[in-house]
């Protein structure tokens, strides 16, 4: 998309607010999309990050977001709101906000270097957040792989952009092709939680499919069989297709279904570890046996 | 606040007007009557032609609305984006004009400390989910148009997709030009759906005219016509079970 901001902020430049005077050195871009540009900037002594845009009414809607979700009980995934303002410039006024600075990895990069046996607490996370921001009436909407963010210490799934953030009911404001059912026909474009639940398997299907993959006339087929391609997600498979559907109408119903799966495969490694340690009891007996038959016949026959 | 019927004229093209009136005087005429004209400037991926850049601008200022230029590839998410944002930016008109009846003469939303606009953004998000409108397409279907037509098909359908979404209603229709012996050619009579466009998308007319400013004065006429016409027949909603069925 060709943008027209006239916004032109480089590192180590302070950009002052105009209503609160607080002020912000600016460290690094740290991405940039349809609404805005976001930045590393510091702020006495700590990171923030500070997002700055032309559209002032977006702006807005995202702040209000941001401060609904703070009200947001439990497992809260998205940053924290810190501060709104407007920046004077000489080519205008721009309207910003500063949240708390996410410092993470992508799921993918966390599971190349931390194992596969990761992705069902990844997964069971980011479900309890998805189950407390839909029991407080929202949708989290452009869910997609690059709005994840894995933080350390302890490993943890957080999120960022709430743009696409939006009222259960309504319609939804912001999504990513690939993630949206409606753009597979699988579904609606309204505001409900398994709108959220189709874009979190096409997450975990996009660390697969780093590419991603293409629409066909059979949206559905397609997707199943991209599932049931992929060996590490094989006991999610049937989840996943519930999930594809449509068929869980809340987060804490599939998080059921999860947790049982994650729970049966953690015991099933428990279990092939006690055969393997029971067949080698097997292993040892037989050939003590076999070799005391053959003591006992060579000292018969002596 | 009364919740009224928003009205926009969406076109879609990829140059320049080459007949008739200058477009940007017709899209401040239909402004004045109400109407918002949005632009969508379709890129070839190697040439930009700076004059068709400037007349897409040009004809969204005056018509009230946003202009976008973008590559073939994006085209559904700027249609939708697009159409949500003339929505948006239209209310705010409204609100904006109630404001400075309550807060004096010139305050506007930058006025108004950050803290205090959520509340006004409130009031327009809850219009714009749950007024009516009324998009009237407009595609530009001169030769080099050609290669485009499925994606704009593909993105008009994508386009309900995200409206029908919404808790008001939606109207659509869609016109191209040049016609066929008149200035625009009729695709689409006003439903509530677009789905129908894949069986009726017009075939190219390899007429080398763009006739932008005549076209879009056909399509304000179209409008007004509409009006009366629906004010006739009450707009009925379409039930839901359709919806499911394409998804089950
Ligand atoms: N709080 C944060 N901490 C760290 N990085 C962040 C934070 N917020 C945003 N980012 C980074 O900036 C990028 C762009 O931000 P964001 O997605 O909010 O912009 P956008 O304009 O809404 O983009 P999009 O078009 O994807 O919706 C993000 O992908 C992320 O990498």
């Amino acid at each position: 998309m060709i943008k027209k901001h006239g916004i032109n902020i480089r590192p180590g430049m302070t950009i002052t607010g105009k209503w609160h005077q607080h002020k912000y050195v600016v460290i690094k871009q740290l991405g940039s999309g349809s609404i805005g540009t976001v930045y590393l900037c510091e702020s006495e002594g700590k990171y923030v990050a500070l997002k700055m845009s032309d559209l002032s009414t977006s702006i807005t809607i995202e702040v209000n977001v941001l401060k609904e979700l703070d009200k947001v009980q439990g497992n809260r995934l998205g940053p924290y709101l810190i501060e709104v303002d407007d920046w004077v410039s000489a080519d205008g006024t721009f309207p910003f906000y500063v949240m708390e600075y996410l410092h993470g990895t992508t799921i993918r990069h966390f599971i190349q270097k931390n194992g596969q046996h990761w992705i069902g607490v990844i997964m069971l996370q980011l479900l309890d957040g998805l189950a407390g921001l839909h029991e407080s009436g929202w949708v989290f909407g452009d869910l997609k792989a690059e709005n994840l963010l894995m933080v350390d210490s302890p490993p943890r799934i957080r999120w960022v952009d709430v743009g696409g953030t939006t009222r259960i009911g309504r319609a939804i404001k912001e999504y990513t092709e690939f993630y949206d059912r409606g753009y597979w026909g699988m579904g609606t474009r309204k505001a409900e939680p398994s709108y959220d639940l189709f874009a979190f398997v096409m997450v975990f299907l996009s660390i697969y499919y780093p590419k991603h993959f293409q629409r066909t006339n059979q949206p559905k087929q397609t997707i199943f069989q991209k599932i049931d391609q992929i060996k590490s997600l094989k006991p999610y498979r049937a989840c996943f297709k519930k999930a594809i559907v449509g068929a869980y109408a809340t987060s804490s119903q599939m998080k059921n279904d999860l947790l049982k799966i994650v729970n049966h495969s953690q015991r099933n490694r428990q279990r092939t570890k006690n055969k393997q340690q029971g067949s080698r009891f097997i292993e040892v007996v037989g050939i003590t046996l076999i070799s005391l038959t053959y003591f006992i016949i060579a000292w018969f026959s002596f | 606040m009364k919740k009224g019927t928003l009205k926009q004229i969406l076109l879609i093209t990829d140059g320049c007007s080459n007949h008739g009136e200058d477009p940007a005087s017709v899209a401040a005429l239909a402004f004045e009557q109400g109407m918002t004209v949005n632009v969508i400037g379709i890129l070839d991926d190697h040439d930009e032609n700076a004059d068709a850049l400037q007349e897409v601008e040009d004809i969204a200022e005056s018509g009230g609305g946003i202009s976008q230029l973008v590559y073939q590839e994006n085209l559904s998410q700027t249609v939708q984006m697009v159409t949500r944002q003339a929505m948006t930016q239209t209310i705010q008109g409204f609100v904006n004009k109630e404001l400075q009846e309550i807060l004096g003469k010139d305050e506007t939303m930058t006025d108004i400390e950050p803290e205090k606009r959520g509340e006004i953004m409130e009031v327009v998000e809850e219009i714009g989910e749950t007024c009516d409108l009324e998009v009237l397409v407009l595609i530009d279907t001169s030769a080099s148009m050609y290669h485009k037509l499925n994606t704009v098909k593909e993105s008009l359908i994508d386009l309900s997709i995200s409206l029908n979404a919404r808790i008001g209603q939606n109207r659509f229709a869609i016109f191209s030009f040049p016609g066929k012996r008149k200035t625009v050619q009729k695709v689409l009579d006003w439903s509530p759906k677009l789905d129908a466009v894949s069986t009726i998308f017009p075939k190219l007319t390899s007429g080398g005219i763009t006739p932008t400013g005549p076209a879009l004065k056909e399509a304000m006429y179209q409008f007004g016509k509409k009006s009366l016409f629906s004010s006739l027949k009450k707009p009925f909603r379409d039930d839901e079970n359709h919806d499911q069925e394409a998804w089950h």
